[in-house]
């Protein structure tokens, strides 16, 4: 699904390299985790997959089933299946959330070549799917992300997920200013999307997130790279000894 | 009082080709002292404290500058809403394309008819406010139009109108110069809707007179057309009673030049001032929202919300004042002026102001000028909206405020089309 090879970046406005030749390589149908310290480079790595402005590819690449990703644009990114769900969604005034949805699904669809979705089906789609995210009517109407708690965005967030139904979902730091119903909220929602066919990235500093979202293989990621890799005994290492022990272990 | 040597010289190239109608007394007397205000004062130009924005020679010349018509072939504004059409075109009222001027609640008359009556209720009002406007700031544009007007409508709401009155402004000769003046009260527990579209002329100079009597309420939703080359500058003297309410809201989306005044005076307690406007412009637009709100009274409220989007060296702006008098404790004023610049070329002025003579006043005031959110640029396109789409998006979210502003929502709705398509047709 998604094949990252040596990938090296560094920050266009100045001489710092974050990525030092990241290797990953995720099949369909698998949920891995990259957990690592602060700075350690995760988050750049959600960004620069998905297209964000502000980043050097220096050297490596990714692809997503098989094609290259790093000189698309974001939508074609997305449009090709790759989907992340942010640390810190993005409030947009005067927007409603559900202009908001359709707008997307059409853009992906119409890029796609599909069909693009009536109103009338689109509006069923996303009541059912807003319903087990527990996201009301209300919060369909409002603008985008404007006045939700952090619970809500992130809920928004996985509710986008749901309806553009991504390939590829790099999920970053999703628990960050979530308390432990939202985060069962959020995570059984992502649990529901998990299917053979789309493979997850769960991008956290904490363990407890996978405990609900049940990881086939864990990343450590210090300094650019990825240092360690295991199974879900992995991030139980970590929750219990920190990082220290690890990095000390790789050095 | 001897005028500057520029203002005069303006103020009698002006007045050399204008002809004054014969009315009767009262209107005669009307335009006589008008007139009397216009030689006092002088014609604006550019080095006028109050035009150092905006260059008025183009408004104030006695042969205004030709302006090519604009083809507009699409759906006409306020289509879908079931509404009163009275059509001017290049400044003269047309009959034929007219409905019949009778509505539910509402008197309708012509100004050219009522200037030739002996006596008409319009008396107390038709220069009337404008003159108060005057001061503390002269607007002898405001003026020059009272002297000289010879159309417009003028409109007595006495009840709840059953529905809205849309002035259509049809602009035919890339010659016109035209000056339209339009008298509304609206009495006690009145409700009156006016909406207006349309470029009006290749220059068009348009005042409003709108007398709102206590608990009487105004809503006012205009678009100033299509057209690329014209120029206009209109404005509206506005009284407000006890417990009224004025609402206003402008759509401005290309035109050269565009200066929309806006005179208040809330005198009554209890009263409600709203006045908004969005304007898109691209590349040769220049367009000046100048706003003057007087607080008289308790416990008012008033609300300024102008929004400019700007690209290719278009030029956006902003005067807005707001006056709260010694006694006019209680006062809750807003003022925000923002622009949303979409290059490097483009400009946006803003002079902000606010005097305050009562100590128990709540009043704010915010300007901004800026470029697309990144962020939130990012954040669509990784959804899947390309650039230009999201780009709009941002805009539409931009100018939310200000189209807010419109209670009615199928009005609303029918602005918001308006702008999509503006959008949607620069992106080709």
């Amino acid at each position: 699904m998604l094949e990252i090879n040596n990938l090296h970046v560094k920050l266009e406005e100045e001489d710092k390299q974050i990525l030092k030749g990241v290797d990953l390589s995720l099949e369909p149908g698998t949920v891995h985790a990259i957990m690592g310290p602060n700075g350690s480079g995760k988050s750049t790595l959600s960004y620069v997959l998905s297209g964000r402005d502000g980043y050097e590819v220096t050297d490596g690449a990714a692809t997503l089933e098989g094609e290259d990703i790093l000189d698309l644009d974001p939508e074609e990114r997305a449009a090709a299946g790759l989907f992340l769900a942010f640390q810190y969604p993005i409030e947009i005034p005067g927007v409603g959330n559900m202009t908001f949805l359709r707008t997307a699904v059409n853009a992906q669809r119409k890029a796609r070549g599909e069909e693009e979705l009536s109103a009338g089906d689109f509006l069923k789609i996303v009541r059912e799917k807003a319903k087990s995210l527990k996201i009301d009517a209300d919060m369909l109407k409002r603008p985008v992300n404007v006045g939700f708690s952090g619970g809500e965005k992130k809920r928004n967030e996985i509710l986008q997920m749901a309806m553009l139904e991504p390939k590829m979902c790099i999920l970053d730091e999703t628990d960050s200013g979530l308390d432990v119903d939202a985060m069962k909220l959020v995570s059984e929602g992502v649990n529901a999307l998990r299917s053979e066919g789309r493979a997850f990235l769960v991008i956290t500093h904490y363990q407890r997130l996978l405990d609900h979202i049940k990881p086939d293989v864990v990343h450590i990621m210090a300094d650019g790279r990825i240092v360690k890799s295991g199974g879900p005994e992995l991030a139980l290492e970590v929750e219990n000894n920190g990082y220290a022990d690890i990095l000390a272990e790789v050095a | 009082m001897v005028l500057p040597a520029l203002n005069q010289d303006a103020t009698d190239a002006r007045l050399a080709n204008m002809t004054m109608s014969d009315g009767g007394v009262w209107a005669n007397t009307a335009r006589e002292s008008a007139l009397a205000r216009v030689k006092a004062m002088g014609l604006p130009t550019a080095r006028d404290e109050y035009w150092k924005y905006t260059n008025p020679a183009n408004l104030v010349m006695a042969n205004p500058p030709e302006a090519a018509l604009h083809d507009n072939d699409s759906v006409p504004l306020y289509d879908g809403i079931d509404r009163l059409k009275v059509v001017f075109v290049d400044g003269v009222f047309d009959a034929d394309a007219s409905d019949d001027l009778s509505l539910e609640g509402v008197e309708i008359e012509r100004l050219a008819d009522v200037l030739e009556m002996d006596i008409h209720w319009a008396k107390d009002l038709y220069g009337v406010l404008e003159a108060r406007g005057q001061t503390p700031v002269e607007r002898p544009l405001a003026a020059l139009n009272t002297a000289y007007a010879s159309d417009g409508l003028v409109i007595r709401a006495t009840g709840q109108a059953s529905k809205p009155i849309a002035l259509i402004y049809k602009h035919e000769s890339t010659t016109s110069d035209a000056i339209l003046h339009h008298v509304i009260r609206v009495e006690e527990g009145a409700d009156l809707t006016v909406l207006e579209n349309g470029p009006a002329a290749a220059r068009f100079n348009k005042a409003m007179e709108v007398d709102v009597a206590d608990k009487g309420a105004f809503h006012h939703v205009r678009a100033q057309g299509r057209d690329h080359e014209r120029r206009a500058n209109t404005h509206i003297f506005g009284r407000l009673g006890t417990e009224s309410i004025f609402k206003s809201f402008t759509l401005t989306a290309n035109g050269r030049l565009t200066r929309n005044e806006v005179v208040l005076e809330l005198t009554g307690d209890d009263a409600q001032a709203h006045v908004a406007g969005a304007a898109l412009g691209d590349g040769d637009f220049h367009h000046d929202d100048t706003v003057f709100i007087t607080h008289d009274a308790v416990n008012c409220e008033s609300r300024q919300v102008f929004k400019k989007v700007l690209r290719n060296g278009a030029v956006g702006v902003f005067q807005g004042k707001i006056l709260v008098q010694p006694d006019a404790q209680k006062t809750d004023g807003y003022q925000i002026s923002q622009s949303l610049l979409l290059d490097d070329d483009s400009q946006f002025l803003a002079k902000p102001e606010l005097e305050i003579y009562a100590d128990d006043v709540a009043c704010s005031h915010g300007s901004t000028s800026g470029a697309i959110d990144e962020d939130a640029l990012f954040y669509l396109r990784s959804r899947g909206v390309p650039e230009g789409p999201a780009t709009d998006l941002l805009v539409l979210s931009f100018l939310a405020e200000a189209i807010d502003e419109i209670e009615d929502e199928a009005i609303a709705d029918d602005i918001l089309s308006r702008l999509e398509g503006w959008l949607a047709r620069r992106r080709g």
